[in-house]
């Protein structure tokens, strides 16, 4: 096990680092669309059912599934990787996102309204700010989950650690299948803690005092 | 009251904008009757003006219609002559202070940034905000060091109200609405409330327009009280005196309750009426000199006062009798009632004591004078008599949808040349 970490050392945090950018990124990208979405359906509650639908029927595609039809349109690589992985990330954030939103005491946005805030303004000073709690918690959620789902999104040769568990699955039993599966999966765990830790710092320093629990 | 009530004089700082609705109506999709329908009414420069009515009838929607929250369906809103049913909504607000139930702070944003945000979109620059919201803080009587960099939850409920009013006044709006705005805090700190704004309007002179259910405190706060039924339908529009001492049907006489007279007593404050003079005692004198005194003044008690001349007991001529020297222990069952306060209060102190009087103290609890039931009686027939007054300097309030005479012309040309001046001659509407 050591001498295979060893041989592959750099190779490894190459794949560690590209299945750590590939979520950041794809959250990130998720995030701004989640939030985008939300903000535009919170306010009727016919969309908002629509909404909330839609992101409790996406949870249940299998990511495998769905990686399968996307290397057809799109081909093998990164392209299928980073739609599969930012699809699952969006789905927990949105969600969160209009709970946030609409959990807005309504006589906190009237005050806004009524001392002259336009209802743009609303949005970013003061609903998005009060939401951001239930949102952060949505990211924390979405981050976990596609930590998995970019090693499946492997599978269509995208980047990451799951090149390891793939490539150890299909020959297993040869030599150093095992280690591979387990540097793979080991890796992906390693990474979501780091990557939790981070969001948790993140809340600490954009909460603000006010708000926290 | 008095001397907050109609005929001010013109050359006291009025910093508020006159205010008129003209034919206002508000109709909801979907609803056979509007929720105001018609409404016309001047509400005058400078002045408190209460509104108040029945849940559901249409006041909370009159107010919102004012800094239009609510866009009126027809009819237009004139704010220091300036008709503003056209204006963009969102600056229209930016000059209009606007106070909700609990303050309505920001929770994610300090004291601080609350007060400072409509300053802020203003584009005030920085330093001018934070000198602003420390005025401010000093006005609501809340300490800036202290209270500046805290955050609503920090804050008990009367504090909250308190940084929701200094939001409100930020600006320096001329114009106050506030919607029940002491609806959500205890009954002792609400007249204390009550009493902090009434000072800041005494020094302010804000054209305030307040929404509550409560008509006491339309009576306290309130130089004119507009009482509403269902739709908004202007009932009557006149001074507290005139609306307790002269209800204008049985639907104002139900709202009012029982005991108008009662109330009229929260109206006057002690020290607007006469005081009776006391013969005063200081500690240490002889009982037998004291109770000489008071027998040759022909009273029946004598007030010990300490040596910063606060009262501390109150004799009558039997303990005298029975007494050597006059002790400095203070009695603390003394009925005693600050001068700020209401006959209300001084007539519920007085009904504790034995005496059927109060003492009366000024600033810093120095002795005034002695109050009793008489005089309270006697205020209640002066206003008694002030509510028979004709009404004429009444500010114009009616509903089309009852009268349906006066044109929009009459209306508007006796208020837009001076705002907040054509009270006097336009003619009352009941």
């Amino acid at each position: 096990m050591l001498d295979f970490l060893g041989d592959r050392y750099e190779q490894i945090l190459f794949s560690s680092w590209q299945h750590f950018s590939l979520v950041l990124q794809c959250l990130l990208m998720a995030t701004v669309l989640a939030v985008v979405i939300a903000a535009l359906v919170y306010r009727s509650p016919a969309l908002t059912g629509v909404v909330n639908s839609v992101s409790a029927i996406g949870l249940t595609i299998p990511s495998f599934a769905l990686i399968g039809l996307l290397i057809s349109p799109f081909g093998f690589g990164v392209l299928p990787a980073v739609i599969v992985v930012a699809f699952f990330a969006t789905l927990p954030i949105l969600r969160n996102a209009v709970v946030g939103l609409s959990g807005v005491a309504p006589t906190v946005v009237e005050a806004a309204r009524g001392i002259g805030m336009s209802r743009f303004r609303t949005l970013v000073q003061i609903e998005l700010p009060l939401a951001w709690p239930i949102i952060l918690t949505g990211i924390r959620v979405s981050a976990q989950m596609v930590m998995g789902v970019a090693a499946v999104a492997a599978y269509a040769l995208g980047p990451g650690l799951g090149g390891f568990i793939f490539s150890g699955l299909s020959r297993l039993g040869g030599a150093n299948s095992f280690e591979s599966v387990v540097t793979g999966v080991v890796g992906v765990i390693i990474l979501a803690l780091v990557l939790d830790l981070l969001l948790v710092g993140l809340g600490r320093l954009t909460i603000p005092r006010g708000i926290r629990a | 009251m008095p001397e907050r009530t109609p005929a001010r004089p013109a050359d006291s700082v009025v910093t508020g904008a006159g205010i008129l609705l003209d034919h206002v109506t508000k109709r909801y999709p979907g609803q056979a009757r509007p929720a105001v329908d018609g409404l016309t009414m001047e509400i005058p420069a400078g002045k408190t003006v209460m509104l108040v009515g029945p849940s559901g009838c249409g006041k909370t929607t009159t107010l919102k219609m004012i800094n239009r929250l609510i866009e009126p369906s027809e009819g237009r809103i004139v704010v220091d002559g300036d008709d503003v049913t056209q204006m963009n909504g969102d600056r229209l607000r930016r000059g209009i202070g606007y106070v909700i139930q609990a303050g309505g702070l920001f929770p994610h944003m300090t004291v601080a940034t609350n007060i400072g945000i409509v300053p802020r979109m203003l584009g005030w620059d920085r330093d001018r905000i934070a000198a602003r919201v420390d005025e401010l803080l000093e006005l609501v009587s809340l300490d800036p060091e202290q209270y500046r960099d805290r955050f609503p939850k920090e804050l008990s409920g009367g504090q909250q109200q308190r940084v929701g009013v200094a939001r409100a006044l930020a600006a320096d709006p001329p114009v106050l609405l506030m919607d029940e705005p002491f609806g959500a805090v205890d009954p002792i700190t609400r007249l204390r409330l009550q009493d902090e704004l009434i000072n800041i309007q005494d020094e302010l002179q804000k054209t305030i327009v307040c929404v509550t259910h409560d008509f006491d405190e339309a009576v306290k706060l309130g130089d004119w009280i507009a009482i509403f039924d269902e739709g908004a339908q202007l009932v009557q529009y006149d001074t507290p005196e005139r609306i307790l001492g002269n209800p204008a049907n049985e639907f104002v006489e139900n709202f009012i309750g029982s005991g108008a007279g009662l109330k009229q007593l929260t109206l006057t404050r002690v020290g607007d009426v006469g005081m009776a003079e006391a013969i005063l005692a200081r500690p240490g004198e002889p009982a037998r000199d004291v109770l000489a005194r008071i027998v040759a003044a022909g009273h029946g008690h004598a007030v010990v006062v300490d040596s910063r001349e606060r009262p501390i007991q109150w004799l009558s001529r039997r303990k005298l009798d029975r007494l050597q020297t006059i002790g400095s222990t203070p009695d603390p069952g003394l009925p005693v009632v600050g001068s700020r306060a209401t006959l209300s209060d001084a007539l519920d102190t007085m009904l504790v004591s034995s005496a059927g009087a109060a003492l009366v103290t000024g600033r810093r609890d120095v002795f005034r004078g002695v109050i009793d039931i008489k005089t309270v009686m006697d205020a209640i027939g002066r206003s008694q008599d002030t509510a028979a007054m004709d009404s004429t300097d009444a500010p114009v309030g009616l509903n089309t949808g009852i009268f349906g005479a006066v044109t929009t012309d009459e209306v508007a040309s006796a208020d837009t040349p001076g705002p907040g001046t054509g009270t006097g001659d336009t003619p009352a509407a009941q």
